[in-house]
């Protein structure tokens, strides 16, 4: 590619962070994580089972805190 | 797909008359039954004969049926039949699913409003079921039931596309991308769903189970040609991608738990793992660049995306009961029992 796009991080409210356009994503030493599309929800909730992807757990928290009040 | 069999006057006339390429004479008759069956319909979403006859007549428009000539695609009596039909089921869903369009959305609002309608969704749970209950020959029926959608998935939404401009297009087309694999041949998310039916000893070809598909899981399918296939209805098919997308990563992990816990291996999980981590992107693009991202160009179409919302959780939820009810009461869900002759011999139980 002659030019990069620009990277773009959407806060999702209550959920992940969407990570869209040209960007590296690494693990602690700086080794590539095993990545198979081109935008990612990254968790923030911290409860995926696939980290450091989303898996929606974060709906379920959600609703057991619902639930909760 | 093959030519699949009758289940009633409409869809006799209509399997008939389409091989024998001639059918112009039976085109005022097949116009006729379906009038009268549409009239007469107790309820058109449970109607075998209706709902097949609309199935073939959407299969035109997608890859086909075996020894039907292409140019009955467009045939202008032939889409005066598929009208009448999707007239009856439009009605039908717009009586039952009770719609109200906000003032004043943000893409941000409206994927909270659809968000919320996925979640307070409390229709039967099939994806439970199968992570705990299933036995191997109900999760083969359960994929069997899913293969007339699955071997076509994302096409109906693509429909939709050169109808969308702007942020909702871009958002459209992101993620029917991801669903196409990326541009990586053998990733399309219909071959990898192609290769847990071989993985399980089932034909994956389009269509090779349709004889035991009940009328209610045409109609959900069905139901997504009706939106996709109609400019005028390109909120509805937004609405229901949207729903589609927020209802699906939570449930394909509990397909992929049932699949293992049956001692199916990777091939066969492969299809809902990738669906787990793919859907939790597009469930953000499609409720806030999509569905949102559209509203917002056009405000009109609030209305329609939340009713194309609405029906997909109704319709899923209907399918779903059908299937439970089905195995709850010790029988198939399938209108016929699966041909063991057709299937390949496969291990139940073995993992690779």
């Amino acid at each position: 590619m002659t030019s990069k796009e620009p990277t773009e991080i959407v806060v999702c409210p209550d959920g992940p962070l969407l990570v869209r356009g040209d960007f590296d994503l690494v693990d602690g030493d700086g080794a590539a994580v095993a990545r198979s599309r081109e935008t990612v929800a990254l968790c923030r909730c911290g409860g995926s089972g696939i980290k450091p992807y989303c898996d929606g757990t974060h709906k379920l928290l959600a609703a057991r805190r619902k639930a909760a009040q | 797909m093959k030519l699949p069999h009758p289940r009633g006057p409409v869809s006799e006339t209509l399997l008939n008359a389409l091989p024998r390429n001639d059918a112009a004479d039976a085109l005022p008759e097949l116009l006729a039954a379906a009038g009268d069956a549409a009239a007469a319909t107790e309820d058109v979403l449970y109607d075998d004969d209706l709902q097949l006859a609309l199935f073939c007549l959407y299969e035109l428009h997608y890859g086909g049926i075996d020894g039907v000539d292409d140019r009955w695609e467009w045939d202008v009596q032939l889409l005066q039949v598929r009208a009448l039909i999707e007239q009856r089921v439009e009605s039908r869903l717009r009586e039952s699913v009770a719609v109200s369009a906000p003032e004043k959305l943000t893409p941000q609002s409206v994927a909270d409003r659809l968000f919320a309608l996925a979640a307070d969704d409390d229709g039967p749970s099939v994806s439970a079921f199968l992570a705990r209950e299933a036995t191997p020959e109900q999760a083969k029926e359960f994929v069997v039931l899913r293969s007339v959608y699955q071997l076509k998935e994302a096409d109906p939404h693509t429909w939709a596309i050169p109808r969308l401009r702007g942020r909702a297009k871009s958002a459209m087309v992101e993620i029917q991308a991801d669903e196409y694999g990326g541009g990586k041949p053998g990733r399309i998310h219909a071959e990898l769903f192609a290769n847990t039916m071989q993985g399980l000893g089932l034909d994956p070809s389009f269509g090779a189970y349709v004889d035991c598909i009940p009328a209610i899981t045409l109609a959900s399918v069905n139901t997504m040609s009706l939106f996709g296939l109609q400019r005028r209805l390109r909120g509805a098919i937004c609405g229901h991608l949207a729903i589609y997308e927020m209802t699906s990563s939570i449930p394909n992990g509990k397909y992929a738990r049932g699949f293992r816990r049956l001692g199916f291996g990777d091939e066969v999980t492969e299809y809902f793992d990738e669906h787990v981590e793919a859907d939790s992107v597009h469930e953000q693009i499609a409720g806030r660049d999509l569905a949102g991202g559209l509203i917002a160009e056009d405000p009109a179409l609030a209305a329609d995306v939340f009713f194309g919302a609405r029906s997909a959780l109704y319709l899923d939820g209907l399918a779903g009961g059908w299937q439970l009810d089905a195995w709850a009461a010790g029988r198939s869900a399938l209108r016929q029992p699966l041909d063991p002759g057709r299937e390949v011999a496969v291990a139940v139980g073995a993992s690779v």
